[in-house]
C-alpha cells in the first residue's frame, strides 16, 4: 500500500512525485524532503568503498510522529524498528548515480514484507531505467513517462 | 433543361438530402454548374449533349471537387435543392456526371445552387477530389489517364468545368463498355457510377473531431451516398478523416521528410489527378498542387481554402490510406510505407539488422516537429525492449506512429499489434530470410524427386550460411537461426524417409552429383567445425557465434547423414550397374562392407577435415566466396575417398559373385538387392533420425543456457545503466 512514491534526483529536487490521497500532497512532500536527509546521512555513513550496486535498498528510515522511518541497511547495522500506532513506513532507495526513490507506505492493513519492498523498488529502478533509455528524456526533467506512471499506479493500487 | 433538370433532382434529392448537406463543394459547383449549362457548352471544345440529370450531377461533382470546406456550412442545411440546381447560375457543367450518386447529388446540387456563392466558369476542380472521384468510378488507371487526356484537363492544365464535365462524360462512356472517344460521349449515356465512400472509419478514428465538424459531417454522409467503396476502404477513410481532421486539428507544418512518407505512400498513383501527391516527389508540377503543397506546409494558410482542403486531404489521405489496409486498422503498415521506412533506416544505419541508437534516432525524429512528450511518449511505445536503441522493427513502428500523430490520429494507450516488433520482423524479414529455407523444408515433405530435395537443402543449407554471416549481432537472429536449426532438425530425417521411399524408382540421378561435392562440402565444415564448435561452446559467452557454431554442428550432422546415405545409394547403384547378377549373399556382404565402410567414412572425415576445420571455420563467418575455393579443395580428397570405397567394396563383393553370375535370376536379385539396399537405406536413417535428435536436445539445452546467461547480462546492465547518467 504505498501511499506515496517519489523520485528524488542527485540535487535533491524531486523528479517524480505521486501519492494516492491527493489532498494529504503537501504532507508526503514534506515528509519525502525530511526523508532525504536520512537518505543522505545513510549514504554518507556507508562510505565510497561500500557502495556497491547491491547496497541501493536503504530500507526503513527514521520514525517520526507521524509515520513510521526505520532505517534497515544492507550493511548489517542492525535495524531498530520502533512500533508506532500510525503505521506508515518509509523506504529509501539509492541508485549508484545519487537518484533516490522514497517510498512511503501504509502498512496499516498488511505488514509488507521487507522482499516485497525490494521487489517494488526493483520495479521501480527498471521503470526509471526504462525512461532513461528513452532518448526524448533529458536527465534532470520530471518524468512524464507513461509507462512510468502505470507501473507507479499498479504499485499503489496493488498495495492498497 | 433546367426546370427538368430540377424536376429529376426534386425526387432524387429526397435521397440524398442528409449527404447534401455535407458538400459545401457540391453545393457550389451545383450552383455552377446547373445555370452553366448553357454556358458550358461554349467552354466545352465539344458539343456536349447533357440531359438534366447528367447536368445536375456533373455540377454537383463538380462543386464538390472545387470548393472549399468554408462554403458548407451555408449549405448545411439544404433540404431542397432541386430548384436550385436548376436555378444555380454554375458555370459551365459539360459533363461532370457521377451517376450513382445522381440520387444525392441534384439536390445539394439545386440547394447549393440557390445561395450559393458560385465558382465562376474558371474554377478549377481540386485534383485531389477529383482524382478520387475518379478512382471512385473504378475503371483502371489506363483508362482514367485516357479520359484526362480526351477532356483536355493535361493540355490546359487543370481541371476546368468543361474539362470535369468531359471528363466525367467519358466515365460513364467506359463504365458503359464504349471506347473512351470523343465520339462515345456524343451520345446518350447513362450516368457514370461512383463508389460510395464510408464515413465509419471516419468516426471511429476521430470521434472527438466530429462533433465540431458539423459543416464537415453532412459532406461526409454525401460522400457515403454518392461513392461506393473504391478498392479499398481506406482511401475512403483517408478521404473522409482529412477533411474531419484539418479544421479541428491542423498538423503543424510538417517538414519535407515528413511529406515524402505521406507522399509515398501513394507513389503507386499514377492518373493525372495524382499530381497533388506529386508535391516532393514527382517533377510534374500542377500548379493546384502546388500552392496546396506549400499552403499545407505553413499549416493552415488562409489564403486560399481550396487549396489547404486539397493540401490537407492530401496530407492526410495519405498517412491514413498508408495506416490503414482495412477499414479498422489504422495501425497496419503497407507495403509502401515500408519500403519508405526501410530506406530511412537505411539512411541512417546501412546495416538493416542492426540497430539505431538513441540519439541518432532522436535527431532523425525531432525533425518531425512534433513536441518532445509526443516523441518520448512515441518512443516509449515503440521501443519494446527499452534497449534505448530500435531496431527496424521497432524503428518502423516508431516512424509509422509519428506520421499518424502528424495526420491527426491520436497516439494508442498501448503498441498496436500490427506495429508490435515480432510482427513487423516476420513480415520484414519474410523476404530477406529465406522462408524459402522454411519452405524448402517443409516442401521436401511431399517429396518430388530426391535429387531436387538434395539440392533444395544444400541449397538452403549454403544459404544459411551466408545469413549467418551478413547479419550483423542481433540476438533475434540468433533465435531465428535456433529455429532453423530445430526445423532443420525435423525437416531432415523427414526428407530421408521420404528419399527413402523414393529411392526404388530412382537409378544413379545424374543431377545428385553436383550437389554432392557441396553437400561434402558442407559435410567437411561441419564435421570440421563440430569437433572443434563442441569443444568451444561450452566455454565461449553466449553470443550469435555459437549459434552459427551450433549451426553448423547440425550441419554437419545432417551432412554425414546425407553424405553417408547418398553414398549407399551410389555404392548400390553402383554395384547394380557392375554387377547384373548379385546374390543376396553378395548384396549382404557388400552392404556390411559398405557399412563399414560407412563408419570409417565417418570417422574419417573429421580426421581429415579438422586440420582443414580451423580455416575453414575462419572464413566462413566473414564471406562464402572466400571459402568456396577452401571447400572445393575437399572434393578431391572426398571423391577420391569415394572411388576408393566403392572399388574396394566393388573388388570384394565381385570376387565371390563372378562365379555364381546367372542371367536369368539377374532381375530377381536385383530387386531384392533393391529391398535389401531400402533396408539397409531405413536402418541409416534412424540411425540418423537417433543422432539428430540427441543433437537437438543437446542444442536446445545450449540454447537455455545461453538465454539465462542473457538474462543475466542484461540484468547487470540495467543496473549498471544509472552511472552514465549524472
Amino acid at each position: 500500500m504505498a501511499v506515496c512514491i517519489a523520485v528524488i534526483a542527485k540535487e535533491n529536487y524531486p523528479l517524480y512525485i505521486r501519492s494516492i490521497p491527493a489532498e494529504q500532497e503537501l504532507k508526503f512532500h514534506y515528509t519525502v524532503h525530511t526523508s532525504l536527509d536520512v537518505v543522505d546521512e545513510k549514504v554518507s555513513a556507508m562510505g565510497k568503498a561500500l557502495v556497491d550496486q547491491r547496497e541501493l535498498y536503504l530500507g526503513l528510515l527514521y520514525p517520526t510522529e507521524d509515520y513510521k522511518v526505520s532505517l534497515l541497511s544492507r550493511l548489517g547495522i542492525p535495524c531498530v524498528k520502533s512500533m508506532f500506532p500510525n503505521q506508515l513506513h518509509r523506504y529509501g532507495y539509492v541508485t549508484n548515480s545519487k537518484v533516490k526513490f522514497v517510498m512511503v507506505v501504509d502498512s496499516s492493513n498488511t505488514a509488507l514484507r521487507d522482499n516485497e519492498i525490494r521487489s517494488m523498488f526493483r520495479k521501480l529502478h527498471n521503470s526509471y531505467t526504462d525512461v532513461m533509455c528513452n532518448p526524448f528524456y533529458n536527465p534532470g526533467d520530471r518524468i512524464h513517462s507513461r509507462a512510468f506512471d502505470n507501473m507507479v499506479t499498479s504499485m499503489m493500487v496493488q498495495v492498497c | 433543361m433546367e426546370p427538368g433538370a430540377a424536376a429529376a433532382v426534386g425526387t432524387a434529392g429526397a435521397v440524398g438530402a442528409a449527404a447534401s448537406a455535407g458538400a459545401p463543394a457540391a453545393a457550389a459547383a451545383a450552383a455552377a454548374g446547373a445555370s452553366a449549362a448553357a454556358v458550358s457548352a461554349s467552354y466545352c471544345p465539344l458539343p456536349l449533349p447533357l440531359s438534366d440529370g447528367e447536368q445536375q450531377c456533373y455540377s454537383e461533382l463538380f462543386a464538390r471537387c472545387c470548393c472549399a470546406p468554408a462554403t458548407s456550412s451555408s449549405f448545411f442545411s439544404s433540404s431542397s435543392s432541386s430548384s436550385s440546381s436548376s436555378s444555380s447560375s454554375s458555370s459551365s457543367s459539360s459533363s461532370s456526371s457521377s451517376s450513382s450518386s445522381s440520387a444525392g447529388h441534384p439536390q445539394p446540387a439545386a440547394e447549393l445552387g440557390r445561395g450559393a456563392s458560385l465558382p465562376g466558369p474558371a474554377a478549377t476542380a481540386g485534383a485531389n477530389q477529383v482524382g478520387d472521384l475518379f478512382r471512385a468510378s473504378q475503371l483502371p488507371a489506363e483508362t482514367l489517364h485516357q479520359i484526362t487526356e480526351l477532356c483536355g484537363a493535361k493540355r490546359v492544365g487543370y481541371f476546368g468545368l468543361t474539362q470535369f464535365y468531359v471528363a466525367l462524360k467519358l466515365i460513364a462512356a467506359a463504365q458503359s463498355g464504349l471506347p473512351v472517344q470523343v465520339e462515345s460521349i456524343k451520345c446518350e449515356l447513362p450516368l457514370p457510377q461512383f463508389m460510395a465512400l464510408k464515413n465509419d472509419e471516419i468516426r471511429y478514428s476521430n470521434p472527438t473531431e466530429l462533433h465540431g465538424m458539423k459543416c464537415q459531417i453532412p459532406y461526409v454522409t454525401m460522400e457515403k451516398n454518392s461513392f461506393k467503396r473504391v478498392d479499398d476502404g481506406e482511401k475512403q477513410q483517408e478521404k473522409m478523416s482529412p477533411i474531419m481532421s484539418p479544421v479541428s486539428s491542423p498538423p503543424s507544418s510538417p517538414s519535407s521528410y515528413q511529406r515524402v512518407p505521406l507522399t509515398y505512400g501513394y507513389g503507386k498513383l499514377r492518373s493525372g489527378m495524382d499530381q497533388m501527391h506529386a508535391a516532393p516527389y514527382e517533377t510534374r508540377q500542377h500548379t493546384l498542387q502546388q500552392e496546396g503543397s506549400t499552403s499545407g506546409s505553413h499549416g493552415p494558410k488562409p489564403t486560399r481554402r481550396q487549396t489547404s482542403l486539397i493540401q490537407s486531404l492530401s496530407v492526410e489521405r495519405e498517412p491514413q490510406e498508408s495506416n490503414s489496409n482495412y477499414p479498422d486498422d489504422p495501425w497496419r503498415i503497407t507495403e509502401e510505407q515500408r519500403e519508405y521506412y526501410i530506406n530511412q533506416f537505411k539512411s541512417l544505419q546501412p546495416d538493416l539488422s542492426s540497430f539505431i541508437s538513441g540519439s541518432l534516432a532522436k535527431n532523425f525524429f525531432t525533425k518531425s516537429k512534433l513536441t518532445i512528450p509526443e516523441l518520448s511518449y512515441i518512443w516509449e511505445l515503440s521501443d519494446v525492449d527499452c534497449d534505448g536503441a530500435l531496431t527496424l522493427p521497432e524503428f518502423c513502428a516508431a516512424f509509422h506512429l509519428i506520421v499518424a500523430r502528424k495526420n491527426g490520429y491520436p497516439l494508442p494507450e498501448s503498441l498496436p499489434q500490427t506495429l508490435q516488433p515480432d510482427y513487423l520482423q516476420t513480415a520484414f524479414l519474410k523476404p530477406k530470410w529465406d522462408c524459402a529455407l522454411f519452405d524448402s523444408y517443409s516442401e521436401s515433405m511431399p517429396v518430388n524427386q530426391q535429387p531436387r530435395d538434395l539440392n533444395r537443402i544444400e541449397k538452403s543449407s549454403i544459404k544459411e550460411k551466408t545469413d549467418l554471416t551478413a547479419p550483423a549481432q542481433d540476438v533475434n537472429i540468433d533465435d531465428k537461426q535456433a529455429l532453423k536449426i530445430s526445423s532443420v532438425d525435423e525437416a531432415m530425417p523427414k526428407d530421408l524417409s521420404v528419399d527413402t521411399a523414393a529411392k526404388p524408382g530412382l537409378l544413379p540421378p545424374p543431377p545428385a552429383l553436383p550437389p554432392r561435392p557441396l553437400m561434402s562440402q558442407v559435410l567437411h565444415h561441419n564435421t570440421s567445425n563440430d569437433s572443434i564448435s563442441q569443444t568451444k561452446l561450452p566455454g565461449q559467452l553466449p553470443g550469435y557465434g555459437d549459434f552459427r557454431l551450433l549451426e553448423q554442428v547440425l550441419l554437419t550432422q545432417i551432412g554425414c547423414v546425407w553424405w553417408n546415405f547418398r553414398e549407399q545409394i551410389r555404392k548400390d547403384n553402383d554395384l547394380q550397374t557392375k554387377e547384373q547378377i548379385a546374390e543376396e549373399k553378395d548384396l549382404c556382404q557388400t552392404e556390411q562392407v559398405s557399412e563399414i565402410e560407412l563408419h570409417p567414412q565417418l570417422t574419417r572425415t573429421p580426421s581429415q577435415t579438422e586440420e582443414s576445420g580451423s580455416p575453414v571455420k575462419k572464413d566462413l563467418p566473414h564471406t562464402q566466396p572466400p571459402s568456396k575455393p577452401i571447400r572445393r579443395k575437399f572434393r578431391p580428397e572426398n571423391q577420391v575417398m569415394e572411388n576408393q570405397e566403392p572399388s574396394s567394396v566393388s573388388g570384394t563383393s565381385s570376387v565371390p559373385t563372378v562365379p555364381t553370375v546367372k542371367p536369368h535370376a539377374s532381375i530377381q536379385k536385383q530387386s531384392s538387392k533393391q529391398k535389401k539396399a531400402i533396408q539397409t537405406a531405413i536402418r541409416k536413417n534412424k540411425e540418423a533420425n537417433a543422432v539428430l535428435a540427441r543433437l537437438n536436445s543437446e542444442l536446445q539445452q545450449q540454447l537455455k543456457e545461453v538465454h539465462q546467461e542473457r538474462i543475466a547480462l542484461e540484468n547487470q546492465l540495467e543496473q549498471l545503466r544509472p552511472v552514465t547518467v549524472l
